[in-house]
């Protein structure tokens, strides 16, 4: 795994409290994962911060699951 | 319209001397000192480096990590304080109507902690707005109400009031009002306060309010002792169910006290002194006793703001004098914040619980840390110094007062069918 991929899966875990374990590629931030809409906010947050780029809102709303926060950061990260 | 009767059915307390209702108030007898250095923060270049802390606290010992991270220290109080009263009163599903439970909680800051955290943050970064999506809505005073209604599914009547260190007592006095009005059957009241920060010791400490007494945290708080020299800020939570009678009786809740009267009034004088004479103290509780339609000689115990600020108690004194006349020397008056500290906002609730359970004990907590006496206090006033004193406590009054000069004054009586 990347570490990129081992960066996001760190952050996932932390912000909402579940178990690495459940954190796969295909997992829903809001299905699976038990986020709620503020939740989402924050971890796109965390993102940028931790990657040092700018997630625009139109991309963001893309940005669902575990694999999609994956790829995205895997292609912007600074 | 016929007002209803309103009662006490449960309580809940996490105070800087015990965090539940039983050790506050082995505390509150055994005249415990709530004081000590500050653990929250590096204080070493404050001018004040203690304060009444809750000792112990974890939050993952209350809540999971993902839902502590999501509330403030004040709502996590009060979300703590709240479930012991919830439990406490009994308050099982099917004993109640939902829609008619409300939560009106007091909180005269709110969030200090994440709100300083954020602006920290924020000042510390490039200019680029990088708030956290949970800021407002752990910050908000009016969260933890709102908390607590999730939780438990109470759909009834729902706010915070703020009147800074009134906050509490006028939640409980508009929980009061809304069950005799027949608005709700049930309230979740109370307050809860968490301002044990650099912004509340720096912003406190730049008024002048707080004791600097530093070699000796524990005596720090001596309200009425020539000596004082500010009050010591606490931190922690209150809970009461406030029920309407036939409801608490309709279900057989116990019952733990009747409130009879609330009453507000402001100074109109100054943003943080208190008005010389007590004019705002004297009217609150004359306003109380009215509207509990009570005689001044039907109170036995007196738990007063008694902040040990030098001008608060000095007021607070003289409008006891003036409203009680001979009476005043036959109460029991005592500052239970000489143990707890000032908890601001939920100064009121912890209070009223001292004074509920000096009913239910009939025994008075003391004023700690008196030393000497100050000739401006009348000596035939007893403010039950140092000691718990024994007595029947069938009336109780409790003050508050907040800096805006907002009065507010509760009685309670012991409950008679």
């Amino acid at each position: 795994m990347s570490e990129i991929a081992e960066k996001v899966k760190a952050i996932i875990i932390d912000k909402l409290g579940v178990e690495e374990s459940e954190v796969t590629p295909e997992a829903s931030f809001t299905n699976d994962l038990g986020a709620d809409s503020l939740d989402t906010v924050e971890l796109i947050m965390e993102f940028e911060k931790e990657f040092n780029v700018s997630i625009p809102d139109d991309q963001a709303e893309n940005i669902a699951t575990v694999g999609q926060a994956i790829s995205y950061l895997e292609e912007h990260a600074k | 319209m016929e007002l209803k009767r309103v009662v006490v059915t449960g309580l809940g307390a996490l105070t800087p001397i015990g965090s539940t209702v039983s050790e506050y108030w082995n505390g509150l007898s055994n005249g415990v000192s709530g004081a000590a250095p500050i653990t929250r923060f590096d204080a070493s270049k404050f001018k004040t480096q203690f304060a009444c802390e809750v000792k112990g606290y974890v939050p993952e010992n209350y809540f999971d990590r993902k839902e502590a991270r999501k509330m403030d220290l004040f709502t996590q109080f009060a979300m703590i304080v709240a479930d012991e009263a919830v439990q406490d009163a009994n308050l099982v599903e099917g004993s109640f109507n939902p829609d008619r439970v409300g939560v009106i909680w007091g909180s005269g800051i709110g969030g200090l902690r994440t709100f300083q955290e954020e602006c920290v943050n924020f000042a510390n970064g490039d200019g680029t707005p990088r708030f956290n999506p949970f800021f407002i809505p752990k910050m908000i005073a009016d969260i933890s109400a709102g908390q607590i209604s999730i939780k438990y599914g109470f759909r009834g009547p729902n706010f915070v009031t703020v009147s800074a260190c009134a906050s509490a007592t006028n939640a409980i006095i508009d929980s009061f009002n809304y069950i005799r009005l027949g608005m709700a059957d049930v309230i979740v009241t109370g307050g809860s306060e968490a301002a044990v920060t650099e912004a509340g010791i720096g912003g406190f400490n730049a008024l002048k309010a707080l004791s600097e007494r530093n070699d000796s945290p524990e005596t720090a708080s001596r309200p009425f002792d020539k000596d004082r020299d500010g009050f010591v800020l606490g931190e922690g939570a209150g809970a009461l169910i406030v029920e309407e009678y036939e409801h608490a009786k309709a279900r057989g809740a116990k019952i733990y006290a009747e409130i009879i009267g609330g009453g507000m009034s402001a100074d109109a004088y100054h943003i943080t002194a208190p008005h010389p004479e007590g004019l705002g103290a004297l009217n609150v509780m004359k306003n109380v006793l009215r509207d509990a339609n009570i005689r001044p000689e039907e109170v036995d115990y007196i738990n007063v703001h008694g902040t040990s600020t030098p001008l608060g108690d000095i007021s607070e004194a003289k409008a006891i004098e003036t409203v009680f006349g001979d009476h005043a020397y036959n109460l029991n008056i005592s500052s239970t914040k000489s143990m707890t500290g000032h908890l601001l906002g939920a100064a009121g609730a912890i209070e009223a619980i001292a004074s509920i359970l000096a009913m239910q004990n009939s025994l008075v907590p003391p004023t700690i840390n008196h030393f000497t006496d100050d000739e401006s206090f009348n000596p035939r006033l007893n403010f039950t110094f140092n000691k718990a004193q024994e007595r029947e406590v069938r009336v109780a009054l409790s003050n508050t007062f907040g800096f805006g000069g907002h009065n507010t004054s509760v009685l309670f009586r012991q409950f008679k069918d």
